[in-house]
Parts: structure tokens; sequence; C-alpha cells
């Protein structure tokens, strides 16, 4: 049964609402498209990728049409969360059910997710064009879109953990796409296994938030689990460590975000996984799935923030904003030290995903979440320029054997550009900026401490420097690989230049003169104001980031722009601090540390499982077998000597006997004679003996 | 002893001594010899039973052993008839050496 | 039991004993004799007269000329080789005691159960005739044919084949 209520504000009003009841058209029709792809055959590409593409702008279009609807009723200052709940099954009393929700949260990244991925999904037929498993590709392109945006409509918990499990099954299967490559293999099940970590604690917490409010749905008209009356009965609870319930599922619950948004124990998967195709890392490992765990957060962002006071901050909020933090800056270092054009932009993604993970515990759910839609935009961006180089220049991937592309790809130049400085914070033109600094100003006014704040700002540092370094390496200096390099076909720089567009605009609906985006995501009127960039701190923190950028890129520039390194020499770095370069080229040897501990217990546990599954377990079955052998082989014997033999014997012992008997045929007179006297006496005796008797 | 019993007595000594012969000689006419001491061992007890009987007028006894020698009679031609016959076709009266019926 | 009664059982068995022990089968046969005649005069001690004579004159002087001739026929071939008594022929022996002992002791024991008529039968050969006439026809018809028959199969037993046996 299906009910259609509204939550949240009591001024709602009932509305019939077409976009809610129809919301689940969004992943489904993807998802259905991918099942239809996945029954043909490898040659028909066209039919394929119209089907691809077509379900993902009906998805978009649906998608836009819902963002509208919930703009339309914001503008009228109807804030509203519609949800559609039902029951999937129930054993005993208890019901298990699922549901869909439309809010502001899930209509704005609906559209960022079906927009960045039809982009992308148009950009693969150009990248994946000389690919023999085309078919395959927008089957998986299309399973992960239909997947990750179940996701982002999920009002239940179990829906969500059912959809998010498909969106890590999708993206090993498209890091594995060339799986014939040993890299890919292997680095598609270190991503499925590293997440599987993240999620086992995942499902703990939902377990636990299960067993303690007797429902996974989300919003349900007050009896949802994130709705004030679960909520309290969790508060009450203590789970020791300081901790209430409700910290510690969240902390849980984190733990799976962690896992899939690469934050810093389990950020191992990401570099690697960048193995697979170009728009997979841009679409995945970029824009959507790993934002899934920033989503997440900020979905269940009333579990992580109950109990907290006003401008207070619980142990949950603590600890996310510390890891992100950390990761922000532990991953930018290692950025600074890498050679491969994408496993640059992958460890940027790491410390970007750290910034907003930092940015939801330091200031609530709009900061993190802008900085995550912007930063898709931009990241989709510039992983899609860096496809667009590699193609260009061959399957290189290499940035100390490119250099001056700026002249032989200039619309990938130029869009690069601009996601470029948009990712490292260009002031005010570039959307990155806007929501950067959203998360630093949350990060100065933060309560409990002030470090989180100068990491950022080194993350930031750090981030214009390395990015510079990038594409002084990509873009200036003399060309320095073996053919000429070529600009790619236009299916693959529309895209490009579209989303550069947005990498501008957007940032306009996060300013603080004209805060849209916060106060749609709140659910509050916003108006255009200048006087918002009157609040006490906020022009000397725009300053200081400002400043900060400049320093940044200068030092990148003044480092790697203007020379030209040749090919086999040292990075300039490297020449100075060769130690430090060495570890962070290395990855600061997170990988090696994984493969002594967890990785050679693993190891051990499967040669004991192994030892046990051949000896013991063999040897029980090897055991069961040559007992069975020996009991068959008893039995032939039994057969052999006892029945045969038996059987055989008796058969002989009749001939012997016939033979015995019929020696009493003597064919002579007198022995019968003698036998039939013999008889008559006998029965003669037998009369006499009856009738005395 | 009752006279009756002495004469059965007798009767059955000679049966005995008509069936030892039977049984034991080798030659076949032997045989035959015996049998017919058999017969009238038989023929003793009827006409001893007869003459000690309630009833004598009954001659059933007498009857009885006169039939008995008659068959004898025929008996006796007919096998020695048949011994004959084997001798003429086994050139022997030995009865072990006659077991063409041998089984 | 009188003395003629033991004499004549003697006689009877002695000859019986003999005609069944004697090597030579002409001693055997002759033997025979003895013992019918020995048991027709039996007969005629038991006021059998029509049995003994009848005895005298069928076994006497046809049977045993019978069984002369017979062994007279069918001597050539006779070679003494193992002996007289047959294989086995202790088997016999204990067979043939056994019968007496059987016989013997039923006799012996039914002795008070016995008939006792001591005074002596007046059967003339009349009333045999008649009986055999009257009561006992079919017997002797049945008797006659037999008689016949047997005559006719012991010559055609008997008789030379054509062929002639190998």
């Amino acid at each position: 049964m299906q009910e259609i209520t509204q939550s949240f504000i009591p001024a709602a009003q009932y509305s019939a609402s077409f976009a809610a009841a129809f919301l689940w058209l969004i992943p489904a029709v993807p998802i259905v498209a991918s099942g239809v792809i996945a029954l043909l055959k490898q040659p028909k590409r066209k039919t394929s990728a119209t089907l691809a593409i077509g379900s993902l702008s009906l998805s978009l279009l649906l998608s836009l049409f819902a963002f509208a609807h919930v703009v339309t009723d914001w503008s009228r200052s109807i804030a509203t969360r519609e949800v559609v709940n039902f029951t999937w099954f129930q054993f005993g009393t208890t019901n298990v059910d699922l549901g869909w929700v439309l809010d502001p949260l899930a209509a704005v990244m609906l559209v960022m997710v079906s927009f960045v991925g039809l982009l992308i999904f148009i950009y693969s037929l150009g990248y994946m064009a000389h690919d023999e498993n085309f078919t395959r590709f927008f089957c998986f392109l299309s399973l992960f879109a239909g997947a990750m945006l179940g996701v982002v409509i999920a009002n239940s918990l179990l829906l969500l953990f059912i959809c998010w499990e498909l969106v890590g099954l999708t993206s090993y299967l498209l890091i594995g796409f060339w799986y014939q490559r040993p890299a890919a293999a292997a680095a598609a099940k270190k991503a499925f296994l590293t997440t599987r970590v993240g999620d086992v604690f995942f499902l703990l917490g939902m377990v636990w938030l299960f067993s303690q409010t007797g429902t996974l749905l989300f919003y349900n008209n007050g009896a949802g689990s994130l709705e004030a009356g679960a909520l309290t009965g969790l508060l009450a609870q203590h789970a020791g460590l300081g901790l209430t319930a409700a910290g510690a599922i969240g902390l849980l619950i984190f733990a799976g975000a962690a896992g899939k948004s690469g934050q810093l124990p389990l950020h191992v998967w990401l570099p690697d996984a960048m193995e697979g195709p170009t728009p997979v890392s841009a679409l995945i490992h970029a824009a959507t799935m790993v934002a899934a765990g920033v989503y997440l957060v900020a979905r269940v962002y009333p579990l992580m923030q109950a109990g907290a006071l006003t401008g207070g901050t619980t142990t949950a909020l603590t600890v996310i904003t510390w890891v992100g933090a950390s990761t922000a800056v532990f991953a930018a270092l290692i950025a600074v030290a890498q050679n491969d054009i994408k496993r640059i932009l992958a460890y940027s993604t790491i410390s970007q995903l750290g910034y907003m993970m930092a940015g939801l515990g330091l200031g609530g759910v709009a900061v993190g979440m802008f900085h995550l839609i912007t930063h898709g935009f931009f990241k989709a961006l510039l992983f899609m320029g860096a496809g667009s180089v590699i193609h260009g220049c061959r399957d290189e991937q290499d940035i100390r054997k490119m250099g001056g592309l700026w002249a032989k790809m200039p619309l990938t130049f130029v869009t690069y550009a601009i996601g470029m400085l948009a990712l490292c914070g260009f002031p005010l033109v570039f959307s990155g900026f806007w929501s950067k600094d959203g998360i630093l100003e949350a990060a100065q006014h933060w309560s409990v401490a002030k470090t989180p704040f100068y990491m950022l700002v080194f993350g930031a540092l750090l981030t214009a420097f390395y990015m510079t370094r990038q594409v002084s390496y990509v873009f200036f200096g003399r060309w320095r690989g073996e053919k000429a390099a070529h600009e790619s076909p236009a299916v693959m720089t529309l895209p490009l230049a579209i989303l550069a567009f947005f990498a501008v605009v957007l940032g306009a609906i996060g300013t603080p003169a004209w805060p849209w985006f916060r106060a749609f995501l709140e659910g509050r009127a916003a108006s255009f104001d200048m006087h918002g960039f009157a609040e006490p701190g906020l022009l000397a923190l725009m300053a200081t980031s400002t400043l900060v950028v400049f320093l940044g890129l200068g030092l990148g520039w003044w480092i790697y722009g203007s020379k030209s390194p040749r090919a086999e020499e040292k990075d300039a770095l490297e020449k100075a601090v060769p130690w430090a370069w060495a570890a962070l080229r290395d990855r600061l040897y997170v990988d090696e540390f994984y493969s002594v501990t967890v990785i050679a217990f693993y190891a051990w546990w499967a040669r004991v499982a192994d030892w046990l599954d051949r000896r013991v377990w063999g040897g029980v079955v090897a055991g069961v077998a040559w007992a069975f052998r020996g009991w068959a082989q008893l039995n032939r014997l039994l057969d052999i000597h006892a029945v045969d033999g038996g059987f055989d014997k008796g058969c002989e012992e009749l001939s012997n006997g016939g033979g015995l008997l019929s020696r009493v045929q003597t064919g002579r007179v007198q022995t019968y004679l003698r036998i039939l006297a013999l008889a008559v006496v006998a029965l003669v005796a037998i009369l006499i003996w009856s009738s005395r008797a | 002893m009752t006279p009756l019993a002495g004469y059965l007595l007798v009767a059955a000594l000679l049966f005995a001594i008509g069936l030892a012969g039977a049984l034991t000689r080798r030659n076949a006419i032997l045989v035959l010899i015996g049998i017919e001491l058999m017969l009238n061992a038989a023929n003793l007890n009827f006409i001893a039973f007869w003459r000690y009987s309630p009833h004598p007028e009954a001659l059933t006894g007498m009857m009885f052993a006169i039939f008995s020698i008659a068959v004898a009679a025929a008996e006796a031609a007919v096998g020695l008839g048949l011994v004959i016959s084997i001798h003429r076709h086994a050139h022997t009266t030995d009865l072990d050496a006659i077991n063409r019926m041998k089984g | 039991m009188s003395i003629a009664f033991y004499l004549l059982a003697a006689l009877t068995l002695g000859g019986a004993l003999a005609a069944v022990l004697l090597k030579n089968t002409v001693h055997c046969a002759l033997a025979l004799t003895v013992a019918f005649a020995g048991l027709a005069l039996l007969f005629l001690q038991l006021d059998a007269q029509f049995a003994g004579f009848a005895q005298i004159m069928i076994y006497v002087g046809a049977v045993a000329i019978l069984v002369v001739f017979a062994i007279l026929l069918t001597r050539g071939s006779e070679t003494p080789t193992d002996g007289v008594l047959s294989r086995r022929w202790f088997a016999g022996l204990l067979i043939a005691v056994a019968v007496f002992s059987v016989i013997g002791w039923a006799v012996l024991q039914s002795t008070r159960a016995l008939p006792h008529q001591l005074a002596a039968p007046s059967v003339t050969v009349q009333d045999i005739g008649v009986a055999l006439m009257g009561r006992y026809v079919l017997p002797l018809e049945i008797l006659a044919l037999l008689l016949t028959a047997a005559t006719i199969g012991a010559v055609i037993v008997a008789m030379y084949e054509k062929e002639g046996p190998k």
C-alpha cells in the first residue's frame, strides 16, 4: 500500500504531486535500459548507446521536472518533503518498508547526477568508439546511473543500501572493464574489498538502527528513524565510549561513507581505480559514486546532529571533521609527487572529498553539499579533459611525456584551465572559490578546535600547487612525447565546454550575497543582499584564501611553469628534497602498510583455510571415500567368495549329490531287490510298532 | 509253541533263506530259485493257517495256495524265458555284469 | 510237534540252504527239487493232500525241470571268475536276517492269538472242485488267461530272433 505523505513543516498542504509519485521512474528507466542492453550482441553499438543515452535523458527530464516542482513549492514558501512509502515484506508483526523521498537535497542531487552523467555518456561515445566492448560499457554505465539515482531518492536506509551495493558492483565492473589487464582486475578487486570493509560497518549501523527504532525509513509521517520521536529514543540510549546510540550509529554509517568516499584509512582503492576507462573515472570517481558517501552523511545528518546544543557539535560530527581534514591534507601531499595525469586527479578527488566531509562536519548539510555539487562539475570536467589529452596523445598518461599541448589542443586546454582554476578556488569568478570558502568559513567558526581550519588552508595551498605543476607539465613547455598530438573530436570537446560553463556559473548560487543553495536546502527564503558580505571576518577570510591560492599558483609556476624540463629529467622538487619526494611518490606507504598487516593476515588465514580444506576436510572426504571404497571391496569379496562361492559351491554340491544319488541306479537287479526288501522290512516294522502302540 | 507257530517259523526261515539266495547270488537263475523258495514259503504259510483255522471248510487258504502254485509256475516259465533271452544278448547270466540300466 | 514235523522241516530247510549255497548251479536246482519235495510232504502232513500233490506235480514235475533246462541252456559262457556271490552280498544277507527276525518275532509274539484247531479237516477233491467252479470261478478263469499269456509270452521271449543277436 502506498501512502504519499508530507512531512517536515506542518504548513505543508497535500499536493497530488505527480513528480513524487513517478519519482521511481528516474532510477528505474536506466536500470531497465541496462538490462535490455545486456541482452544485445556486441556489434549493436548504436542501439545500446541510444538506449543508454535515451534512458538517462529521460531521467534527466524527470529530474528537472521534479526539481522544478520542488523549487516552485519552495518559492511559495511551502517547504515540502514528499515521501512515498510501501511495505516490501513483513515477518511476524514487523514490517520492512521501502520508499523514496523528494526534497530539496534529493532534487539537487538528482539534477547533478543525471546531468553530469548524461554529458559523460555522450563523451563516452567518442572515447570508447575504438573499443570492441562498447555495448558492455554502456550496459554497465546505465546500470550504474540507475543505481546512483536510486541512492539519491531512497527514503529507506535499506533501499539506499541496496542501491549502494549496486553502485559498488558497477564500480567494480567498470574499473575492471579491461579485465584482461591484470592491473585492472586487481584494482577492481581492491576497490570492491576496501569499500566492503566500510559496508560492513554500514550494515552494522543499519541493523542497530532497525533494532532500536523498529523502522529503516527516514521519514514516515513522524514515525521515521530520522524524525523527532526516534531520535529522542536513540539519544536516551548510551552506547559506551561516551557516545549515545545516535552517535554510534552515525559513526558506523559514516564508516560506510568513508569507504565509498575514500576517506583516510580506506582511500587506497581510488588511485588504483584509475585503471578503468577515463569516462568511468570521470563519472564514478569524481562526480557521483564517491559523492554518494557524502550524500549519505547529508541524508542521515539529523542522526549525526542529534543532541547537539545550539552552536555546538556532536561527537560524530567531530570525528567526521577530523577525518575529512586529515584526508584533505594527506591526499594533497601525495598528489604533489605523482606523474600519472589521472592519479594526480584521483588524489585531488580524495582531497576534495575530505573537504566535503569536513564541510559537513563543520558547517552542516548545505556547506558540504554545495562543494559536492560544484566539485562534481569541475572534477568531471578535469577528468574528461584528461581523457581528451590521453586520447590526443595516443593513450599516453605520463605527464613527463607530454608538454606544449596548449597549441595542439586549444579547446581542451581552455576548458581544462577553467576546471583547474575552479578546483584551486580562484577567487570570485569560479564556483570552487565560493564552495571552498563556505567550508573555510565554517572551519574558522568551529567551536571545538582551530586546527582543521589550518589544515584546510594548507590543503588549499597544496591544491593550487600541484594543479599548477600538472598543467605546466601537460600543456606548457616543449612537446616531450614521441608522435604528434591532436585535438579530440567534437563529441568529446562539447561536453567539456558545457561543464566549463557550469564550473563558472554555479558559483553564483552559493555566494554570501545570495545564499540561494543554503536557503533552498534548509527551506528558507533567499534574497539577494550585498550585506551578506558584511558578516564579521568574512572579507578577511576571502582575502586569506585568495592569498593562499595565488601563493600556490605562484610557487607552482615558479618551480615548474617557467621551465620546460626534459622527459627523463628528474622533477625539480625531487632534486631538492629527494627523501620527501620519494615518500610522497610512494603514496606515504599506506598500501605497503596494509599489505604487511591486513593482507598478510588474510593471506595467513587463507593458507590456514586452505590447509584445513585440503588436509582436514579433504582428509575427511578422502577418508569417507576410502571407507566407501573399502566397503565396496569388502562387498566385492563377499560377493565373490560368499555369494558366488556359496552359490557355486551349492550348485556343485547339488551336482555331486545328484551324482551320488545316481549311483543308486546301478542298473543291477539285485540292488533293486535289496532295496525293495529293506523297504518292506521297514514298513512292516513300522506297522507292528504302530499297532502295538 | 503251538504247531501252527512251528509251521510259521519254518515258513519264515524258508522265506529268509530264499530271500538271502535271491539277494546274494550272482547267477540270475539262482535269483529265480530264491524267488521260488519265497513263494513256497508263502504257500506253506497259507496251508498252515488253513489247517488251524476255525473254518477249514471255507477252503480259503487251500485255494490261495493252489492259485499261488499256478501263478508261480507261470512266473517261473516267463522268468526263465527272460533269463535265456538275456543270456543270448549278453552272453552271461552274471547279474553284476548286466547293468545297462545304470543311471 | 511230532518228530515227523522236525524231520520234514529239516529236509526242506536243508534243501533250501543247499539250493542257495552250492557252487554248481545244477546241484542247486536239484537241491531245490528236494526242497520242493519236502514242502509237499509238509503239506501232506497238514492234511492238504490236494495242495501237496499239486505241489509235486507242478513244482517238482515242471518248475524244477524248467530250472534245470534253463541252467543247462545258459551254461556255456559261465566262467567261474569272481565267485558265486554277488557284490555286496553281505548287505543282502543282513536284509534277509532282518526279515526273518521281524517275521519271527511277530510270530512268537502272537502265539496266544493264533488259531488253534487240532481236529483234522476232511476235505475232498470234490469240495475243492465245487469251490473252484463256484466261489472261485472268476479267479480260475483269470488264472487260465494268465497261464495262456504266460505261455505265449515265454515262447516269444525265448524265441530265436530272425536277425540274430550280435
